[in-house]
Parts: structure tokens; sequence; C-alpha cells
């Protein structure tokens, strides 16, 4: 039974110790050392910060950097105010039937591909599009607006593309809330602020979190909103990545870029979850 | 606040706009790229000029549909085969990985739990690319080693697989997880004692408890597969997913064939979603 046990332990680590060494740790170990790699001469290398000089003193690199974090923190900030009362609504007021059709409601348009959600955004914004076109019916204006290649279209965009994500962790915490925890923050004389602040916000407080985290790293991410909904201004970090690799073929600055969004994306992530007291383990498992 | 608690009319009313607003804001985008992929008119845009199926079964120029567009089916063609690929082996290791964590305790554990979240808080980008790299470095090295040319390992859907399956197997682990954690291994001792094997009993009992979760993990991974676009990005060859297909569309400027495109990609997900809810409600 031992050997058995034994055996049988071996048989089920395999897959994960193959997964997690082939597909994610032997990969980011090897961009880390491609990075690494400055270019002398046709085929030659040596080993050096070359890559993350270049990063440190072109302002371009350090600007889109340091935007792409700014916003994303921002679309996160924005997203969970505009999640939070939805949230509470389908946990806590809702009932029956028109609350699991609420809750099903905020999954189905994310079934949908990014890329059509994004395209409806462009038909929706631009000078062509629809908004476009019922100010000019409204006679609020009286030519074509431009509403697309901004910084608000792309983060009307970034929101939309992040909402679930914030949804449902927030209504599965709150749904856990006992109605009469937040009955008896009444009757002890608190007010609807107060009880928001001291009863409801403490106790959701691990799916603010997780939720942040991954709406964060949604939008530090996204390659396709920024490109297509964000103007020449709005350049994203993930472009400069994407352009490296494919369209400069500089692999060794394309993998130092590479490694810094990953840095900051841990980095972020490590803080949110030391400032809230919260584990990894917790908020995603 | 809650029902309970008596609120001022006028701040109900308007909290219940707020939500109807939200779902509206939800609905819109997608509602009109499902309407202009009816527009009899070759941009997706107003003047509505009237309403027609030739972006689907269209075969004439310029309005050829989408089902006899044969570089869209074949991106479709591409989607499927990459998704089958990924939730097939996304759910078996998904599987053994929460039998691991459920059933074993040893060193690392903790460790190897939360590596196994990783994949979810690397971005996606950064995900392709260091596949792509690690992938170019085996590539490189058989060439100089052996003068073999491992075509698997250069950017192609063999490569769009594995990185795919390399964070949608975190999410499948945790859906499977979730429910073997619920259930109570009373059921399979009670099998060992009427003389079954380990085997048998897990083939027997608890495969069965777990099936929703296996087909809900299934289903996710076949979705996730399908509209994944980051990762693939960075992987893809020449043979071009649905969302590259339809990127590299979009930017040369939009048809309301993308709309029948999209439209297709709606009905499908949504009624496979569907399906599993109603699946497992029956359960």
């Amino acid at each position: 039974m031992r050997a058995n046990a034994r055996l049988g332990f071996f048989l089920l680590i395999t897959p994960l110790v193959l997964w997690l060494g082939l597909l994610i740790v032997i990969p980011h170990i090897d961009m880390f050392l491609v990075s690494l790699r400055e270019r002398v001469g046709v085929g030659e290398y040596r080993t050096g910060l070359a890559n993350y000089r270049v990063f440190a003193e072109q302002p371009l690199y350090i600007m889109t950097f340091a935007r792409t974090a700014i916003m994303s923190v921002l679309a996160t900030a924005i997203t969970l105010v505009i999640a939070f009362p939805v949230s509470f609504y389908i946990a806590k007021i809702a009932k029956g039937r028109l609350q699991s059709a609420l809750f099903l409601m905020t999954l189905i348009p994310f079934y949908v591909s990014e890329l059509v959600r994004t395209f409806g955004w462009m038909i929706l914004l631009r000078e062509t599009g629809l908004f476009s076109g019922l100010l000019q019916w409204l006679g609020i204006v009286d030519h074509p607006v431009e509403m697309l290649y901004n910084d608000v279209a792309m983060m009307i965009g970034l929101v939309y593309t992040s909402m679930l994500f914030m949804v449902v962790p927030l209504t599965t915490t709150m749904e856990s809330l006992d109605d009469a925890t937040i009955e008896a923050g009444y009757d002890l004389g608190g007010n609807g602020f107060s009880v928001l602040r001291e009863i409801v916000i403490p106790h959701a407080m691990p799916g603010i979190v997780s939720g942040s985290i991954v709406v964060f790293m949604l939008s530090l991410g996204n390659y396709l909103t920024p490109t297509m909904l964000g103007g020449k201004d709005s350049l994203w970090f993930t472009e400069l990545i994407y352009s490296q690799f494919i369209v400069r073929f500089n692999w060794e600055l394309g993998a130092a870029f590479g490694f810094l969004l990953l840095a900051l994306s841990s980095l972020i992530v490590w803080g949110m979850l030391r400032l809230t007291g919260q584990t990894l383990e917790k908020t995603l498992g | 606040m809650i029902p309970t608690i008596r609120q001022p009319r006028a701040l109900r009313i308007a909290y219940r706009a707020y939500v109807a607003l939200f779902f509206i804001y939800l609905a819109l985008p997608l509602t009109v790229v499902a309407v202009f992929a009816f527009n009899d008119s070759l941009f997706p845009a107003l003047p509505w000029k009237g309403f027609t199926l030739d972006w689907f079964f269209g075969d004439t120029r310029p309005m050829i549909g989408l089902f006899h567009e044969r570089p869209i089916l074949r991106a479709l063609g591409n989607s499927f085969y990459v998704a089958v690929f990924v939730s097939t082996m996304s759910v078996a290791v998904g599987t053994t990985n929460a039998f691991l964590f459920n059933r074993y305790d040893f060193r690392f554990k903790g460790l190897l739990y939360v590596m196994m979240l990783l994949p979810l808080v690397i971005p996606g980008i950064v995900l392709g690319i260091s596949i792509l790299v690690f992938a170019s470095t085996l590539a490189n090295a058989a060439w100089d080693a052996f003068s073999v040319e491992i075509e698997a390992l250069r950017p192609g859907l063999v490569l769009v697989i594995l990185g795919q399956f390399s964070f949608i197997t975190t999410v499948v682990t945790l859906v499977i997880g979730a429910r073997l954690q619920k259930f109570d291994r009373g059921l399979e001792e009670a099998a060992l004692n009427l003389g079954a094997d380990r085997l048998t009993a897990i083939r027997t009992v608890t495969i069965p408890y777990l099936m929703p979760a296996l087909i809900g993990g299934f289903v996710v991974a076949f979705l996730m597969s399908f509209e994944n676009f980051n990762t693939t990005l960075m992987l893809v060859g020449s043979d071009a997913p649905l969302t590259i297909a339809m990127f590299d569309r979009l930017k040369e400027g939009s048809t309301p064939l993308l709309n029948a495109v999209s439209l297709l990609l709606m009905l499908i997900s949504t009624s496979v979603a569907l399906a599993m809810v109603l699946f497992q409600r029956r359960r």
C-alpha cells in the first residue's frame, strides 16, 4: 500500500512539474537570460545590462512604462467604484430569480472575445459612429465628432473589458454578509455611510483585493484595447514589447521590456497583498 | 441599504436607475455589433440602409458573406482545433493537480500551490514571449547540435496550444479542485470496504461525482482558448486562429463581415455557456 501511494504521488506530481517547469519557470529564466545579452557584433554576445540601460536612458520608454502603470491603477479604481454598488445590489438587494438573472447577465458579455467588445466600442465612438450620429441628430453638434483614439476611449474600453473580474468576486464575498449584521449596524445608531465603511467594506475586502489584482493585471497586460481605442499618444508598454519582438526583431530589448513589465506587475500585486494582509492562495484559490 | 432598512424613495429609485444604466452599458457594444451585421451597407456604421443577410450568405463581391469567406472559415477551424487540444490537456492536468493537492501532503506543498497559481498573475503577453524565447532557444540548440529543424518549436499552432495551456490549466485546476474538496472521502472508503480496489473506487465513485466540474472546466477552457488574444498574438505563425485573423482585418478597416463573425461567436459562446448552466442546475 505504501509503495502504491508513493507511485500514485509520483504519477500525480509529474504533470504538474512538467507543466510549471517547461512552460512557466524555465521560459521565464530563459527570457531573463536573453534580456542580459548584449550584441557586440554579428552573432557575438556578452552578458551585461545594456538592454536595461537603453530603457533607462530613453525617456519615451520610461514615460510609457510609468503611464501604463498609472493608467492601469486608475482603470482598476474606476472599475471598483462602478462595480461595487452593482455587486451590492446583486448580492443583497435583488432576490431569487432576479438575483440569478442579473448575475448571469454580468457574465454573458464576457464569454465573447475581447476583440468583439473592442469592436463594439469602435462602432459606437468613431467619427461615423452611433454616438456622433446621435449628437448630430439631437442638434447638439453640427458636424461629426471623433470620440475614438484618445485616453478616455481607451479607459472606457479597459474598464469595460475587466468589469466581470471585479463584479464576480465582489458579489460572491458580499453574498456571505449576513443581513442581520447590517441591521445591527443601523440599530447601534450607524447611518448608511458608517455601515458601509465599517461593516460592508471590511467584509468585502477579500473580494476587493482579488478583483483589483485581476483587473490591474488585465489592464497592465492589455494590448488590444490601447491599440484599437487609444490614440497615438496613448502608447501602452505592451505595444513596445510587441514592436521589439515582432517588428524590429530585437528580442534582447523586448525580453528586457517583458521582464520589466513582469517585475512591475509582481511588485504591485505583492504590495497590494501585503497592504491588505491577504495571501495569493486565499484571494485566487 | 438592504430591503429591511427603510430608505428614502428617491434614493431607492436612483439606485435602481444606476443598476439599470450599468446593464445598458454592458449590453450596448455587443448589441451594436450584432445589429450592424444586418446592415445592407459596406460599413458597420449609420445610416441604416436596410436589412440584409448578405454578410452571412452573400457570395458576390463586394458582399461576400461569412459562410463563403475561406480565410475566416479556416481561422475558425484553427481556433476550434486549438481549443479542443487546450481544453483536453488542461482538464487532464487539472484533474491530476486537483488530486495531488487534495490527497497528498508533501514538502513544498504550499510553495507548489502558489506556483500553480502564478500563471494567472503573469501578463499574457509576457507568458507568450517567454515561451517564444524558450522554444526558439531549444530549436536553435537542436539545429546547432544535430542539424535538425524542429518545426513545432517555431511560431505556429503548437506553440499557441502550449501558450494557452500554460495558464488555462490553472483555472481548470481551481474549478476541479473546488469540487473535489467538497467530496466526502467516506464514499470512497465505502467502495473500498465493498471490495473495490483504489482505481476502481476512484473511477466508479469519485470521477462521476467530479463530472460536473470536469465538464465545466472543459467548457471554461474551451471558451478561454477561443477568445484568447494576448498570448496567442505572440506565438502565432502563418495559421491564424479567429481572434488574430479578425484583428488583422480590423486594422485594415472594418466591414459588416466582421460583425457577422462576431455575432456568430456570440451565439456559439452564449449557447455553450447557457447549456453548461442548465446542465449544472439539473445535477
